[in-house]
């Protein structure tokens, strides 16, 4: 791997916040620091960083160390696999007529952009497995909601801003419905709760309702 | 088995958690005030992480269909058993059909109940703690609902008798802190405020707010300013005890049931030691910030 030009910073007795340039880079910080410290209790990406912490303060290593193992280059890591997740989808969401006539485009030209987009989960928040996609065409990027709706049910494929999402379990929300999934997105009792994992590509596919 | 007769204002089921979940949005949950679940569980022989209650303010009343042996640590309260008060942070056996009573909290915010066998609930993602935040866990108690004891009697994870069971040989029962004072380590984004914002959370003076909960205490006191020109931040992971400041100024430190990222900036966050003292914040109560 090649030098990532990172800053480390404190964050409490256990961890660090890694700052880098961009989401792509987050993703190999992430991988790398996986394997350098096999003992992270939690490795998190954000939109361009990553949170390391350690599960006690005396795990924690000294930051010049992290520095050296984040953004020396080399390390001889292999890259980790990619995880790839298509999600089958049914184009009839909520907003799909609102977001054609506020960005010219018809129903259909929306849904083949959104098909057509390969996305990378950018980091998780909001709700267990929700994960934050980038990848959106810059023709789809449309505000959120100013008011938001007290319910959005579950599987709803959604965009706001640079991002797609799928709301894994109903609650209150603000993004653009533009379709919904049957895909099961977290499932807190299986091995891998998370259908979709940072750093993972995901492309949506249109399927009959 | 326990069943619940009053919750008080909320009484939930916790442990110390489900740490290592945070890469898919799963916040750590557990006990806010980690040393008193252990001490309580202690008391009765159990495991240190093994499921109690944690109560709020005005404590909790139930029954023990079949007896038990119990001890409650943590905020200080009343304990009776059947009317009659038992020593708190000591063990008590009750008889089957008596009524446990955990009374306000006469200092702090929650107190532990623990019983000897642990509590059993679903496990989820490793854990039997309510999740306020994510809805992941057993949902907070209510009048009625029964929790079965876990497998007892318990075997300590070395095979020995557990030395905290012995009487005497109690580690001590965490004191709640009269003045609190949380120690802080500044930063991560201690340079998106403006100068002297530092200054200003040591100097306070902060009070603590009663719109506070399991995912954080929110302060009030002279708003904090941010850096002119600092932008808007992206999401980033945070950890327990970030003390997160939005627009508004006024800082919340987060706790246990806190999300997993955030987008306001984190200009400095609670030593380990000091997250119980943050979780046992009393709402109205003064507090203050020591940068280490």
């Amino acid at each position: 791997m090649s030098a990532i030009a990172i800053e480390v910073r404190p964050c409490g007795q256990r961890a660090f916040l890694i700052e880098a340039a961009d989401n792509a880079s987050v993703h190999a910080l992430a991988e790398r620091a996986t394997g350098v410290w096999p003992g992270l209790e939690d490795v998190v990406a954000g939109h361009r960083t990553v949170l390391l912490a350690w599960p006690t303060p005396d795990d924690l290593p000294k930051q010049g160390e992290v520095e050296a193992a984040l953004a020396g280059g080399g390390g001889g890591l292999a890259p980790g696999e990619r995880q790839e997740v298509v999600i089958p989808t049914v184009y009839r969401g909520d907003d799909l007529g609102a977001i054609a006539r506020e960005t010219g485009l018809s129903e259909e030209a929306v849904v083949a952009l959104h098909v057509g987009a390969s996305f990378t989960a950018a980091f998780t928040g909001f709700a267990p497995g929700f994960a934050y996609l980038l990848g959106l065409p810059r023709e789809l990027q449309v505000p959120r909601l100013d008011d938001p709706r007290t319910r959005v049910v579950s599987g709803s494929v959604a965009i706001a801003g640079e991002y797609s999402a799928i709301y894994p379990t109903a609650s209150p929300g603000g993004w653009r419905l533009i379709g919904r999934t049957e895909a099961v997105v977290f499932d807190p009792s299986s091995d891998r709760p998370a259908l979709i994992e940072p750093g993972a590509t995901v492309r949506f596919e249109q399927v009959a309702p | 088995m326990i069943e619940i007769i009053d919750p008080g204002l909320l009484t939930t089921v916790q442990d110390i958690g489900r740490p290592g979940y945070a890469a898919l949005g799963v916040p750590p949950s557990g006990a806010v005030d980690r040393p008193s679940l252990i001490a309580a569980n202690a008391l009765v022989g159990n495991p240190p992480g093994m499921a109690c209650l944690e109560t709020t303010l005005t404590g909790v009343s139930l029954r023990l269909p079949k007896g038990g042996v119990a001890a409650v640590t943590g905020a200080r309260a009343v304990v009776r058993v059947d009317g009659e008060e038992v020593a708190f942070g000591e063990p008590f056996a009750a008889d089957p059909g008596a009524v446990v009573e955990v009374g306000p909290a006469a200092e702090g915010v929650r107190s532990y109940l623990a019983f000897a066998g642990g509590l059993d609930a679903e496990p989820v993602l490793g854990s039997r703690s309510t999740d306020l935040l994510t809805g992941l866990g057993p949902p907070p108690l209510a009048p009625t609902v029964a929790v079965p004891f876990g497998p007892g009697p318990p075997i300590p994870p070395d095979g020995a008798r557990h030395p905290y069971a012995e009487p005497g040989s109690s580690p001590g029962i965490p004191a709640v802190a009269a003045n609190p004072v949380l120690r802080v380590v500044a930063g991560p984004r201690a340079d998106r405020f403006a100068a002297g914002a530092l200054e200003a959370l040591e100097a306070g003076p902060w009070t603590v707010s009663p719109r506070s909960n399991r995912i954080g205490v929110r302060i009030e006191g002279d708003p904090l300013a941010p850096l002119a020109g600092a932008g808007e931040l992206r999401s980033e992971g945070i950890v327990t005890g970030s003390i997160q400041v939005p627009p508004s100024g006024l800082p919340t430190v987060m706790l246990n049931d806190r999300p997993t990222t955030g987008g306001y900036p984190v200009i400095a966050v609670v030593i380990e030691e000091d997250l119980r003292i943050a979780g046992q914040l009393r709402p109205g109560s003064p507090v203050r910030f020591s940068i280490g």
